[in-house]
């Protein structure tokens, strides 16, 4: 099982359904070939630094995962097949990425628990009149490296 | 006309240290992925900078260039440009 990591680019033009069924369809289809997701993003709408199809915007998704070699000619040609499809990569990751991409994976997850408790935080003030309490079990479970919690609170 | 006693290349206390960005902070994968960390290293025109310009080593500079290429299929970063930035 080796690990490769795939941007796909859609059409912008797509509702929001046709783009949620078209990213379906191909992690559906890297489980039924066997490969392991380990991470998908959405980077989401940008605008492209040159016309792609008569486009100037394009949706950005990616899809980490673990597979064998031998899928990978079938993906590409089942890129090469959906319309929906304006550019597609692949791209094997060898250690340094791999590595690269576990810190950056562990970023974003710092970052989205610091977001969940401060929106934690700020309900508590809300509705008790104990925040306190609520904010100290909410850093207990943060990593401690979120020092904007205790300014704020 | 410059004095036959005259250095020609500035001493090296004058000479700006050249080093490789990447082996310095220890920097060991380039994310194509990231348009504006790579604008750093392409010039206006969108070119890829030689390596006598930014002081990059040989296998960075290599990774360098995969990376902007990759970057530019992706419309991360264009072919061609005019004042990029």
């Amino acid at each position: 099982m080796k690990a490769y990591e795939t941007v796909f680019i859609l059409t912008p033009v797509l509702s929001e359904a046709q783009m949620q069924q078209s990213i379906n369809k191909y992690i559906s289809w890297l489980k039924k070939n066997g490969g392991d997701i380990v991470h998908q993003e959405s980077i989401g709408l940008k605008n492209l630094s040159y016309p792609i199809a008569g486009k100037t915007l394009g949706f950005y998704y990616l899809i980490e995962f673990q597979a064998q070699a031998l899928i990978i000619q079938h993906l590409e040609t089942a890129y090469k097949r959906d319309e929906r499809v304006l550019r597609y990569l692949i791209v094997r990751l060898d250690k340094h990425a791999e590595a690269y991409n576990e810190k950056r994976r562990q970023k974003l997850q710092e970052r989205a628990a610091a977001s969940s408790s401060e929106a934690k935080t700020e309900k508590a003030k809300e509705t008790n009149h104990k925040p306190e309490d609520k904010a100290d079990t909410a850093k207990d479970k943060n990593e401690p490296e979120n020092t904007h919690n205790k300014i704020k609170s | 006309m410059t004095l036959v006693n005259d250095p020609i290349h500035r001493d090296l206390q004058q000479q700006r240290k050249k080093y490789c960005r990447f082996k310095k902070i220890g920097i060991r994968y380039i994310d194509y992925k990231n348009p504006d960390f790579l604008l750093k290293l392409v010039n206006e025109q969108g070119k890829i900078l030689p390596r006598r310009l930014t002081g990059t080593s040989l296998k960075y500079q290599r990774r360098v260039a995969q990376a902007i290429k990759r970057a530019r299929h992706l419309a991360l970063l264009p072919f061609v440009a005019d004042s990029l930035k």
